[in-house]
């Protein structure tokens, strides 16, 4: 290239240069490997890049993830039934996993107990038995189940020994295994969120986005029905909504008359930020360009104004299913909840709701540890989600 | 400023009169009403009910006419300040309500304290601490608070509470003082018992309290003004107080209206487990039993206060934020 740079000879006539390399227009706009990455990447990459750096938040979806898997297989996962009932071990306490025997290696098992009734206090008192071991089988043939009501099988993930019993969390007041009874609780306290937040995240943004993008007479209503909503504590309307459902509804009915309800009460939160994001949205100059254009208010409040925000949306709505979770379990608490048979960790926790199971039985209050679980997962999870939504970080 | 107090004041006009339908509404809508249920559960029980006196009851309360004429009954005996008449107590709402309601406004203001004593600190700690394992330690306390059900926290205090200081389980005051004048032993009773409720109603508000704190707080402080006023030599104490914590106090502000709804509503399946001589057993019991004048006084009186709470928080932003008054106009 160096040989096309030699000065001319002075007064001598110039000559026209060509470059002899390949032209390339978009030479100085060229990226780098490394920024076309970024560039060009989607929203949602982008979003994906920026939460991934957030371990908690990712390792609690993972965990959330795991757990929603799991409600599939509760059958398969519970070593009982829903309601396999242990005459001779009522109220029996927790029997812990051991992997050694006296210093030699047998792999899980617990030890056998016996049972005997104090005579002076009535208690029932039940000691582990050293002597009497009880190998916990995997992938085995234990009570049978019918799978979702479709077809029949007995596989079990785990399951005790041939004769011996297993009560991880100990058992209830009519023997039934509280560990079998969380895995299946699982399963109703987990989709009550999601039923709810869907209910709520509709009526949120439809009413929110009227509000936000007509202003004027519709918002000032629909800022006073929020406001009557919000003014009234949550808990009596929750009764009262409950209380209007009849009690002949089969419990499976009552259980989506509950999670409606929780939805119903649950929007006005969420109209509230819809609005006042829509309010602000609605001048920027992409609106303008829409409506010039011709578009529906409709089409330019789903087409264009909530996708702007969406994302931020999805992590309050991930920060709202904990408060249905623990709704649900305060209902449940007040006896307006969800009955028997349907098993939810809130109606396992009206079990415990005295304080002799505290005093005595303290193995019935261990529902309370997925609760808590669950409800710090999404939490994080929904930090992250924000942090990750968040364009300004 | 006055013209927008005046718009503000005349909008409550139209919310409290539909707070009053949909209450009433709440009221009614579960079939039967309480003498229905009375006389069910006298006859459930084999006596005979008087039937003569409940339907004189029936005429007096308004229950022989349509819902609608009860309706203005109930409203027009309101704006005469007549609260109505609890059936199962058979005392005028107010005498039954009055009494408890000094316990709850007690427990409400000592909660609400006791949430900004702790929430302040930690979350102006949190914020300008960001990342660090402080910060991460102290979300993780408070989310623990708001993840744990009240009830089972509740529970577990009470029975503590019982085994290493002897205070003896649920109420708030030592059984001998229940029906007793107000005493120096009494007020002391109320001090040693009250201390559990709060501390359980308080749990959950603080941690959404700390989580909005510091996430307004770091809002604030990423502005340019606050680099500024570092820059120029601010004492970094004032840089933080005085103009972005005054900033990040808005939505703090603009709570005050919803605190009340939201202390009850939290108070409530704890004072029933705690058994509280508050006021949130009395009306989970009258919902409940259709008690319809003491559980729709009540909730109307509650619903009363939050509209004029957030009559002030509003006339309180617009004052400090003028931007507030001038939003919200229609669009083509």
């Amino acid at each position: 290239m160096s040989n096309h740079l030699q000065m001319p000879a002075p007064g001598a006539q110039m000559q026209h240069y060509v470059r002899d390399a390949e032209f390339d227009p978009t030479s100085v706009e060229k990226l780098t490997p490394e920024q076309e990455k970024i560039f060009f990447a989607s929203q949602t990459r982008l979003m994906w890049w920026k939460f991934k750096k957030h371990k908690l938040a990712l390792w609690s979806g993972v965990f959330l993830i795991i757990l929603y898997g799991s409600i599939i297989f509760s059958e398969f996962l519970a070593p009982y039934g829903l309601n396999n009932r242990h005459v001779d071990f009522i109220h029996a306490p927790s029997q812990s996993l051991h992997l050694f025997h006296e210093g030699e290696f047998v792999g899980p098992f617990v030890y056998g107990t016996t049972y005997k009734l104090n005579m002076e206090n009535l208690k029932r008192t039940y000691t582990p038995d050293t002597t009497n071991i009880q190998k916990i089988r995997f992938f085995c043939r234990g009570e049978s189940y019918n799978y979702w009501g479709l077809w029949k099988s007995d596989l079990h993930l785990y399951c005790p020994a041939i004769g011996g019993t297993l009560f991880l969390h100990g058992t209830d007041r009519l023997g039934r295994d509280v560990m079998s009874r969380m895995i299946y609780g699982a399963r109703i306290s987990l989709t009550i969120g999601l039923i709810g937040i869907t209910i709520s995240f509709l009526l949120g943004i439809s009413i929110g986005g009227i509000a936000g993008y007509y202003g004027g007479l519709a918002d000032m209503v629909i800022q006073r029905v929020i406001e009557v909503l919000q003014s009234i504590p949550s808990v009596p309307l929750w009764l009262a909504l409950a209380a209007i459902m009849p009690v002949t509804w089969s419990p499976i009915v009552v259980y989506f008359g509950i999670t409606i309800i929780l939805g119903l009460i649950d929007w006005t939160g969420l109209a509230r930020s819809v609005r006042s994001k829509l309010l602000a949205l609605r001048e920027e100059d992409y609106v303008l360009a829409a409506q010039l254009m011709g578009a529906k208010p409709k089409r330019i409040i789903a087409r264009h104004l909530v996708p702007g925000f969406m994302s931020h949306l999805i992590a309050t709505a991930t920060i709202t299913i904990p408060t249905m979770i623990l709704g649900e379990t305060a209902l449940s608490f007040l006896g307006l909840g969800l009955r028997a048979p349907i098993t939810s960790w809130g109606v396992l926790l009206t079990e415990a709701q005295n304080i002799n199971a505290v005093a005595l039985y303290p193995w019935l209050l261990f529902p309370v540890v997925p609760v808590i679980m669950v409800i710090l997962a999404f939490n994080f999870l929904g930090d992250g989600l924000r942090d990750a939504a968040d364009p300004y970080k | 400023m006055l013209s927008y107090i005046i718009r503000r004041i005349f909008v409550m006009i139209p919310t409290l009169i539909m707070i009053s339908a949909l209450i009433f509404a709440i009221m009614e809508w579960p079939p039967g009403n309480y003498f229905d249920t009375y006389v069910a559960e006298l006859e459930a029980q084999g006596e005979a009910a008087d039937l003569k006196e409940i339907e004189e009851l029936r005429k007096e309360h308004g229950f022989d006419k349509p819902p609608v004429g009860r309706y203005i009954h109930w409203v027009t005996g309101l704006l005469h300040g007549d609260m109505g008449y609890s059936f199962e107590y058979e005392l005028p709402v107010q005498e039954v309500v009055g009494s408890r309601l000094w316990l709850t406004l007690l427990v409400s203001f000592v909660s609400v304290f006791f949430t900004w004593v702790i929430a302040f600190p930690i979350g102006i700690y949190s914020a300008t601490h960001q990342y660090s394992w402080g910060d991460y330690g102290l979300t993780f306390v408070g989310l623990l608070g708001l993840a744990t059900p009240n009830f089972l926290l509740a529970l577990i205090f009470m029975y503590f509470a019982n085994i290493w200081f002897g205070i003896s389980i649920g109420g708030l005051m030592d059984p001998e003082f229940k029906n007793q004048g107000m005493s120096m032993a009494k007020a002391i009773s109320i001090l040693e018992h009250l201390w559990i409720p709060v501390v359980i109603i308080g749990t959950a508000g603080t941690a959404a309290m700390i989580r909005r704190l510091r996430a307004n707080l770091l809002d604030e402080l990423q502005k340019q003004y606050v680099t500024t006023a570092k820059a120029k030599g601010l004492h970094p104490f004032k840089a933080l107080m005085k103009y972005p914590l005054r900033m990040a106090l808005n939505f703090f502000i603009s709570d005050i209206g919803s605190l009340l709804p939201a202390m009850i509503s939290g108070a409530e399946v704890t004072a029933i487990v705690l058994s509280l001589e508050t006021t949130g057993p009395l009306l989970i019991r009258a919902l409940k039993a259709q008690d319809m004048y003491l559980a729709g006084s009540f909730l109307m009186v509650l619903a009363g206060f939050t509209v004029i709470g957030v009559l002030i928080s509003d006339i309180a932003l617009a004052m400090l934020d003028p931007r507030i008054r001038l939003q919200g106009g229609s669009t083509k």
